[in-house]
């Protein structure tokens, strides 16, 4: 599963990119940042306030219930300011 | 029903004709065009990077495009989105609506930008004497775009 990290979620995090594989228990975008944010150091940063942070899975914009499955990309970002 | 996302800057009258060219269909065209300003809750800014999300981003593009095209009945459409490094005063944005009348025009083209704004992944960073900082998104943003889902539920 590829993880993408955009903006300040990227900064605090440390990396923009990381191929990982969650247990098989990890099934949905929520558990996931839980799983991810609970490797400590910048990935607990990262992921401290959950309210601030979004979620894209292939491409599509999703809410934290949506599941997951291997090969899905999946990228985390804070609330776009575009425009 | 172009999508266009690059770090160049583009020519706006260039895009107008290009736009309307060989279409006399077209009675009218709506152009918003958004500049970097050089101010920004009261501190002053020396450029922004935008970052963006390759793919996604011109994904969430086509899409708002294709929901403006199922929305009104438009003749063309046309997005230009830039990234990287821009300083005051420069163009970030550019969204067309072409249209018989000027009503789909207007409304096509604001609802663009209105879901532009909320939808599409990019991310201002300003520069100002204190350093880089990452421009929150705004509630006004979201309440921008809400008002068009409950436009057509009143019409409904």
């Amino acid at each position: 599963m590829k993880i993408l990290y955009f903006a300040w979620v990227r900064e605090k995090a440390g990396v923009s990119s990381e191929d990982v594989s969650p247990p098989a228990e990890v099934t949905t975008v929520g558990a996931l940042m839980d799983w991810l944010g609970g490797r400590g150091g910048g990935y607990t940063e990262a992921f401290s306030d959950r309210k601030m942070v979004r979620v894209a899975v292939n491409h599509a914009h999703v809410q934290a219930d949506h599941p997951i499955a291997p090969g899905d990309e999946v990228a985390f970002f804070p609330p776009v300011t575009g425009g | 029903m172009a999508i266009r996302v690059q770090l160049e800057d583009f020519d706006v009258g260039a895009e107008l004709e290009r736009l309307a060219a060989g279409n006399h269909g077209i009675g009218g065209v709506a152009l918003f065009v958004g500049l970097v300003r050089d101010m920004a809750g009261g501190e002053t800014i020396g450029a922004m990077e935008l970052e963006h999300y390759p793919g996604m981003t011109e994904t969430e593009l086509e899409r708002i495009d294709a929901e403006a095209r199922r929305r009104w009945p438009l003749e063309e459409t046309l997005i230009i989105h830039r990234h990287g490094r821009l300083e005051p005063g420069e163009r970030i944005v550019l969204a067309a609506a072409a249209s018989a009348h000027r009503q789909a025009a207007f409304e096509a083209c604001h609802f663009i930008m209105d879901f532009l704004k909320t939808r599409a992944p990019f991310w201002k960073k300003e520069e100002t004497p204190g350093g880089g900082q990452w421009v929150d998104a705004r509630s006004t943003d979201d309440t921008a775009a809400s008002r068009w889902s409950e436009k057509e539920r009143a019409a409904e």
